[in-house]
């Protein structure tokens, strides 16, 4: 192993009630690609603000000496200048500026007291050949992808000379193309000396790409382990504390040949941005099934959905909607969810969840009536719901008052399923529901999905990793822009087709 | 855990929400002694009230408006021109040319309808045609300014002679009949202020026993006794000046009810709810099956009507309608608001903090004014206690 250039020790750290971090230690050698992995809340986004000095000196216990020295960081800059550089969770750039101006960002190249542009667009261009980005460095933020609104974050990150690069969940919202683009870049960085600790919920990308994995449980360290040693098997045991030996739970239901839901000849037309976005699109949906919807990130999943509950971006619509046989038009998703229509967002923070309430109001939200008497909340009863939807998903949190904002990003997905199964819906559309969710978790998950479908619920699924579409959904449609390009059994459903069936 | 400690943390815990009545009190205790008294005396204090009253209810509204994350900078206007109309509206033809002799209790809902009508204006123009609300409420500003020298034109300041609609800005509510007892005292005022220490007490009981009953926390029972004290010491203390000068004045109590209903609607109502989450993540409130076009009529709409209220307060306090009423209301509502700790951002804010606020604000105005302050150093003190009471709101948001 190489001398390390990062050491962490002995790190504490507590937030009011919680103790996120206790006595942690992590070594990261020269040039490696080091992979954090752990449930929701073990403490690996924590861990990784402390480091770029999110968490200033001081706020934290224990040391953080990089390239040898201890380091004092008492700001994101004092970090950035030391050579470490953080992406989040979330995309942090600028939709409204260009590729070059969200590069330079911070650190704009000047020419007295003027930006050079030229410069700044040359460089920016060299730096995209560097992450294998072939784009006009021109090109509005908006314009892209988020794989390579990604790439763009990167190369903001080389541009300041990086010699630490921390991904917090890269890929959590990249399909399997840009993911495997980022996964080569990090090669490709690794082989120009860059060092990369990577946070990732997908096992199978952190077992390819890792040369170490630090495994966190309830803020402690519980393992190091060599890429030699490592099996997916082995490194959910440590994470989750026991063996889970099959992640998808066993389909001993049959759903009934009663359609609840039906979508026929349905389109859509965006106003803004001036085209159509769904095509002729018919499926359906049958009592106490899960139907899963395959397709690649931006193949117009999402604004099926939406257009079905509610139509909120105002789509122009055409086509013909059921439910229970009987003709609907929504107009506001008010009317979808009196119907008894749920839909799980896949953007949890954008328009999921009110960040800066707390978990009980987050839960009651979508049907504060159920509570209430006489449009009067009764808070008491409130908190009792909280309470039960906090044990039963087992949402890890100090009390059901604590800000959402202050929950891990899985636990806030958590309270996302909360608020909509206190809704009490007969149909539940999940849009990406294991997004950044850990194995533990996940397992939960389908197995609260299976025990819906028993009570007679009918879920859609929409999700870009096949092997929970896959393992999950009694059928499989797959979408292809916007247009529905197939649709499959759970028998016939194979990786191979559903992706035939979506890349063509 | 010791008394002290329990009380600490408490403190701790709520500081954002106790600086600001701490606030008040330092402000008006540095007051009572650089003016040897006068600033506490019963005459001062009711003269406070009422000044505060019609920026108060202003205040309410625009506690909303920014909750939503909107602006209305119209209100100080429409305030000014309702009060004009409704001024109009009770005038006798003989004396002003286009009066229309109402009777006092026609021209009050009237007015308000009026309020409300011009609230649903701004808010058609923000939920409908998506304007942004500084501009919508700038181009109400203008109108409503203009709109007012308009219906003045011909006759400059309109005097109201209409007794009972003066009695709304400088009215007293009536005494029980004297039964010897108590005499210099308003009895009723007294009452009044002891049925609502009471009130308190019983509504304080009966949550903590329904808290108990679903197991959760409650404040430790010292805590709990010295918080009750202290808010009937201050009620008492209010009452107490009050009944010793003319008593409780009818502003007082437009001012209090309306404080008590929109505070119980904010807080306790689905539709308070609503807006905080309007606030908090609009297209999360969107999705959640909310119709953030709906509350923004409402809110807007409710704007509108408390600029009616605040124009009839404001027009009765003067008893007359002047060509510049309203000027410069709206940014004492807005100012009062983040006194009282509204977020700017969105989602957060109380009722009940505006209202100090205003009162803070209005404190500093008639201090000074005892104290004998020029007019320009009192800007310059309430810019600074603003941006000091953003400060540490600010602050103290952060570590929560
Ligand atoms: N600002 C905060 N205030 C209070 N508690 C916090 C705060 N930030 C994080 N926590 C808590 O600290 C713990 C660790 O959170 P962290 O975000 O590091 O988890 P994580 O391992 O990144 O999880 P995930 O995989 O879900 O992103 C959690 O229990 C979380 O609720
Ligand atoms: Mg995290």
């Amino acid at each position: 192993m190489n001398a390390p250039i990062l050491e962490m020790k002995n790190i504490t750290k507590e937030f009011p009630g919680v103790k996120a971090l206790s006595d942690v230690s992590f070594q990261v050698a020269k040039g490696e690609i080091h992979c954090l992995v752990g449930e929701n809340g073990a403490g690996k986004s924590t861990l990784m603000k402390i480091l770029s000095g999110v968490y200033p000196q001081g706020n934290y216990n224990g040391d953080v000496i990089f390239n040898g020295h201890v380091q004092k960081f008492s700001s994101i800059s004092d970090s950035e200048k030391a050579g470490i550089a953080i992406i989040y969770q979330e995309l942090a750039l600028i939709p409204e500026m260009t590729v070059y101006e969200n590069i330079f960002l911070g650190h704009e190249i000047k020419n007295g007291l003027l930006i050079d542009w030229n410069e700044t667009i040359k460089q920016a261009g060299e730096i995209l050949k560097k992450v294998n980005l072939d784009i006009n460095p021109a090109t509005k933020v908006r314009n892209l992808g988020v794989g390579k609104q990604q790439l763009v974050e990167i190369a903001k990150a080389l541009s300041k000379d990086v010699k630490l690069l921390i991904l917090d969940e890269p890929t959590s919202s990249l399909n399997e193309t840009d993911s495997e683009n980022l996964l080569a870049l990090l090669r490709d960085l690794k082989h120009q000396g860059v060092t990369s600790i990577m946070i990732s919920h997908k096992l199978k990308e952190v077992i390819e790409i890792a040369d170490t994995i630090t495994v966190l449980r309830d803020g402690q360290t519980v393992a190091t382990l060599s890429k030699d040693e490592v099996t997916e098997h082995k490194l959910i045991k440590h994470m989750v504390g026991r063996e889970i030996n099959n992640i998808y739970p066993k389909r001993e239901h049959k759903p009934s040949q009663e359609i609840v839901l039906e979508v026929r000849n349905w389109n859509a037309y965006h106003p803004t941005l001036g085209r159509a976005i769904l095509k002729d699109v018919s499926f359906n949906l049958k009592k106490g099934e899960i139907i899963g919807f395959a397709g690649l990130i931006g193949s117009g999943r999402t604004e099926l959905a939406l257009s079905i509950f509610g139509n909120p971006d105002g789509y122009r619509l055409s086509g013909e909607l059921f439910v229970n046989g009987n003709k609907k038009q929504f107009h506001h998703p008010q009317d979808a969810i009196k119907t008894g229509i749920a839909y799980v967002t896949e953007d949890r923070k954008g328009d999921g969840l009110i960040l800066i309430q707390d978990v009980k109001q987050n839960i009651t939200l979508a049907n504060l009536h159920k509570i209430s008497q006489r449009g009067v909340v009764n808070n008491n009863a409130e908190i009792q719901v909280a309470n039960q939807y906090k044990t039963n998903l087992n949402i890890k949190t100090p009390s059901v008052e604590q800000k959402v904002s202050n929950l891990s990003g899985g636990n806030q997905q958590k309270v996302c399923l909360g608020k909509w199964l206190f809704v009490g819906p007969d149909i539940l559309i999940l849009d990406e529901p294991t997004r950044g969710i850990d194995v533990g978790a996940k397992y939960e998950i389908y197995t609260i999905m299976k025990d819906l479908v028993k009570q007679g619920m009918s879920i859609i699924m929409i999700s870009s990793e096949l092997p929970e579409v896959l393992g999950m959904s009694d059928r499989v449609y797959i979408v292809s822009a916007g247009k529905i390009a197939g649709e499959l059994t759970a028998e016939e459903a194979t990786q191979e087709k559903v992706m035939r069936l979506a890349t063509n | 855990m010791t008394f002290f400690d329990s009380a600490k943390k408490v403190l701790q815990q709520n500081i954002r929400e106790y600086g600001m009545y701490i606030a008040l009190f330092v402000i008006m205790a540095i007051f009572t002694i650089t003016t040897k008294g006068t600033f506490i005396s019963s005459r001062n204090i009711v003269n406070l009230i009422n000044q505060t009253g019609y920026i108060a209810v202003l205040a309410v509204g625009m506690t909303l408006i920014i909750i939503i994350r909107q602006i209305d900078l119209s209100v100080g206007f429409l305030a000014g021109f309702l009060g004009a109309i409704a001024a109009i509206a009770m005038a006798d033809p003989k004396v002003i040319s286009n009066g229309l002799n109402l009777p006092v209790y026609a021209v009050i809902p009237l007015t308000l309808s009026l309020g409300i009508m011009a609230g649903l204006v701004t808010g058609f123009l923000v939920a409908q045609m998506k304007i942004p609300s500084f501009v919508a409420s700038l181009a109400g500003w203008l109108i409503y300014r203009g709109a007012i020298l308009v219906v003045t034109e011909s006759t400059g300041t309109i005097i109201v002679a209409n007794s009972a609609f003066n009695a709304i800005g400088n009215g007293f509510i009536p005494d029980i009949p004297d039964i010897g007892i108590l005499p210099g005292v308003h009895k009723l005022t007294l009452l009044l202020g002891v049925l609502a220490v009471i009130l308190l007490i019983v509504n304080e009981f009966n949550n903590r026993r329904k808290k108990q009953s679903y197991n959760f926390e409650v404040l430790p029972v010292e805590i709990f006794s010295l918080k009750l004290i202290f808010l009937a010491a201050i009620i008492g203390g209010i009452t107490w000046i009050l009944a010793g000068y003319q008593g409780l004045s009818w502003t007082a109590v437009i001012v209090l009810l309306v404080t008590l209903i929109y505070n119980f609607v904010m807080s306790q109502t689905v539709l308070g709810r609503h807006i905080y989450a309007i606030g908090g993540n609009p297209d999360a409130a969107e999705l959640s099956g909310i119709s953030v076009k709906k509350l923004v009529y409402v809110v807007f709409g409710s704007m509108g009507m408390l600029s009616a209220l605040s124009g009839i307060l404001f027009t009765s306090r003067l008893q007359s309608a002047t060509t510049t009423a309203g000027t410069l209301f709206e940014l004492d509502a807005i100012a009062a608001a983040y006194v009282g700790g509204v977020s700017a951002a969105g989602g957060v804010g109380k009722v009940v903090g505006s209202i100090i606020g205003a009162l803070v604000m209005t404190s500093l105005t008639s201090g000074m004014n005892l104290m004998g302050i020029g007019i320009s150093y009192q800007y310059i003190v309430r810019g600074a206690v603003l941006a000091a009471a953003v400060i540490f709101d600010v602050t103290t948001r952060g570590k929560n």
